[in-house]
């Protein structure tokens, strides 16, 4: 099963190279992995995804909290979250068939970020399993180039995430 | 205002605010300002010159592991540095308190390949518990005090501090800071969760067949006694991991063993049989279980560690137990009900009564075998009253079953990275740790040639360390492994000695030869009565195995038992 992790860290050099190491080392099966700012300055919070049953998820989750520089790591899998995933994907278009990629554009709420005469950067934020659908239907056009950011999570409600645990992970 | 000091000078002040007083090291052009401010202040800390940087590794971890202090080795960039590696990973898997201190090309050169530049932090990542690169002089400080609390705090491990020459070079107002700031580390200091603690003590007052496999952990907690009177107040058998050893005394008669590849057959039946099992401060690693997915297969496991990523990694655990050893194990006891279990120690004594008429000390033989050698050394040493730091292979097989340890932390050895040529520097290390104890190196011929240039340092040193090569011309558990999985071709184990006495001489150590049983006590006596160093070339019978031997992968269970005679395998 997929499990979506969510690790706070000091933003220290080598940090990202020892989370990366740490599951390189221990072969880990990480799907994807997302890394920015958070609101507090020298906090870095990073999601990933893992594959893998619940004993091997703390596993990984125990892992890296003994990382020095981890200041806390959850396991949202089971929590109610908001999941997003951005997306931008350039795909060819000739005026014959533009209208009907900017219908399927609509459809999916994504935007149009970019128009040129024989293609269109398309952006789209949301679960990946829109994501999944829309590049489905935009292959028959010919995606000419794609990228994806990864998963990040946040788990709804008023409480808010500790970043900094004291005791094993949750 | 205080005064400005160099990086240099900050780095003997701050060691000698953690209470160093010794250092294990190598100079080199990146460390030079460090050994030059040495020499200009007369800082008292004593600098141990090695030959080599793997030597001052070792050697910091055995004063830690015969201390509990951190260990403290210096080397310089680049390949200095990478000569560390090897102890640093041994250090690291045996959850050893080191501090490395490595030079490292001024900032300006940082990734220039320079002379001498290697990626000393990428490349110490993995095999150490944490590390810095000190690229500004202001962190200096900080960081010191930091690794020091990180290597010796939780689960002990080692730390490097890579410092650049320029900040080694550059002034600043020194302040030892009086606190660390690690938000992401919070070592466990505390018993286990209460709830937990009760499921524990719960299955140990249900179990018939309960079972306490005391490893490492018990060793670094310092939690002996908690162990013992635990043990003895529900009447449960102790079994040891290969570290474990010492933390249960050997000749208490609940004492059961140790477990694993090369343990006693019935201490494996126990494991195999019991049905409550309480692991204290083992990794349970391979070397320990056999295949994971046979081990303990009717025991339901209670798994009590410091590190939370150590329970449930190898095995599924019934009942995790994260705290303090010492603690947790004071919290259990009075949950604990007093036991008898005469079935289960009596179906323990008779597998031990088959294991004993297997001894091979109990043969009628006038070979000279290594299980004779050690039980010799245990006699001669008034019964174990000594340190013994052995390397990696058939001896350290041997010395850990013949050898009978009843003093908490008189065996040193490479468990978990199985460093060859560990024994000798790490027996420096502790030797100097404590210099009040005998200590005895136990060292194949093989690892013994890995790191022997560090016979100038125990001579340097005039450390009374005394010597035992157990010379059988072979690197000799591969060759095992070639008798009993790949037809006896004996590819590259043969080994070509020098003449070890002579080599001692050169050195100015005195030695002897030894080639059959009547000559060992006495040359165990005349070791002991010479003063300093003393080395004896045990040369023994070539082709005898280590049994018993639980193949690779296999289970615990099916294990290659010890043969009736030396005679009947050759």
């Amino acid at each position: 099963m997929k499990h979506t992790v969510i690790a706070w860290m000091e933003d220290k050099p080598g940090v990202l190279s020892r989370v990366a190491g740490l599951f390189r080392r221990r072969n880990f099966n990480i799907e994807s992995l997302a890394v920015g700012h958070t609101e507090t300055p020298g906090i870095s919070r990073m999601t990933f995804v893992v594959d893998g049953d619940d004993r091997q998820v703390y596993q990984v989750s125990a892992q890296l909290f003994k990382l020095i520089n981890v200041t806390a790591v959850k396991d949202v899998t089971h929590e109610p979250t908001v999941v997003r995933e951005l997306a931008l994907i350039k795909v060819h278009a000739t005026s014959a068939n533009r209208s009907e990629i900017i219908q399927l554009v609509d459809i999916y709420r994504a935007h149009i970020v970019d128009v040129s005469v024989e293609s269109l950067i398309i952006q789209i934020t949301g679960p990946e399993e829109r994501i999944d659908s829309l590049i489905n239907l935009l292959r028959g056009f010919g995606i000419l180039e794609m990228v994806r950011t990864g998963r990040v999570a946040m788990v709804r409600g008023n409480g808010h995430s500790p970043q900094v645990q004291h005791n094993g992970v949750s | 205002m205080s005064e400005k000091k160099s990086g240099a000078q900050i780095v003997w002040e701050s060691l000698m605010l953690e209470g160093v007083k010794v250092v294990f090291g190598l100079p080199g052009g990146a460390t030079l300002p460090i050994y030059d401010a040495l020499a200009k202040y007369n800082y008292p800390i004593h600098h141990v010159l090695v030959t080599h940087e793997q030597g001052a590794g070792h050697m910091a971890d055995g004063f830690g592991r015969a201390t509990g202090q951190v260990g403290v080795c210096m080397a310089t960039s680049g390949p200095g540095a990478t000569n560390l590696t090897t102890a640093l990973a041994t250090a690291y898997m045996d959850s050893s308190p080191v501090v490395a201190i490595t030079g490292q090309v001024p900032t300006s050169l940082l990734g220039r390949d320079g002379f001498q530049e290697a990626d000393v932090h990428g490349v110490s990542m993995p095999i150490t518990k944490h590390n810095y690169l000190v690229t500004d002089i202001r962190e200096l400080a900080q960081v010191l005090k930091e690794a020091f609390f990180i290597a010796r705090t939780g689960r002990p491990g080692p730390v490097l501090v890579d410092i650049c020459k320029d900040v080694q070079q550059a002034e600043i107002e020194f302040e030892y800071p009086e606190t660390v700031n690690l938000p992401g580390y919070h070592p466990v200091l505390s018993a286990a969760d209460p709830a937990a603690l009760a499921r524990a003590a719960w299955l140990l007052n249900h179990a018939e067949r309960p079972l306490i496999l005391a490893g490492h952990g018990v060793l670094i907690a310092r939690a002996e006694t908690e162990l013992r009177h635990l043990a003895e107040k529900i009447n449960t058998p102790v079994a040891t991991s290969l570290l474990g050893i010492s933390a249960f005394p050997q000749t208490h008669p609940l004492y059961i063993g140790w477990g694993g590849m090369h343990g006693e057959a019935y201490t494996n039946f126990a494991l195999q049989e019991c049905d409550v099992m309480l692991v204290v401060g083992a990794r349970l690693d391979d070397r320990l279980t056999g295949a994971f997915s046979s081990f303990a297969p009717k025991a339901k496991i209670i798994h009590l560690d410091l590190d939370p990523a150590e329970v449930g990694k190898n095995l599924v655990i019934d009942t995790p137990l994260v705290g303090d050893a010492l603690l947790t194990l004071q919290a259990l006891l009075p949950l604990v009900e007093p036991k008898e279990h005469p079935a289960w120690l009596a179906q323990i004594a008779e597998w031990k009564a088959d294991t004993d008429q297997r001894d091979l000390l109990a043969q009628e033989s006038d070979e000279l075998v290594p299980p004779f050698i050690m039980r010799e050394l245990w006699y001669h040493t008034n019964e174990g009253d000594c340190i013994v730091v052995s390397d990696v292979g058939q001896h350290q097989m041997w010395e850990a079953q013949y050898f009978i340890h009843t003093k908490p932390r008189s065996l040193i050895t490479s468990g978990g990275l199985g460093t060859m040529g560990f024994a000798l520097p790490a027996a420096i290390g502790a030797q100097i740790g404590r210099p009040n104890e005998l200590v005895w190196v136990v060292a194949g011929d093989g690892g013994f040639q890995m790191t022997m240039g560090e016979l100038s340092t125990v001579k340097k040193e005039n450390l009374p360390i005394k010597i035992a090569i157990i010379n059988n011309g072979y690197l000799g558990m591969v060759r095992q492994w070639q008798d009993i999985f790949y037809n006896q071709r004996y590819a590259g184990t043969p080994l070509f000695n020098p003449n070890f006495v002579k080599l001692a001489d050169a050195y100015g150590i005195p030695a002897v030869s030894v080639t059959r049983r009547d000559e060992v006590g006495a040359a165990i006596k005349q070791a002991h009565a010479t003063p300093g160093p003393f080395l004896i070339d045990f040369q023994v019978e070539p082709l005898v195995n280590v049994y018993p031997m639980v193949a690779p992968g296999k289970s615990n269970a099916d294990m290659i038992r010890r043969p009736l005679s030396v005679q009947a395998e050759e």
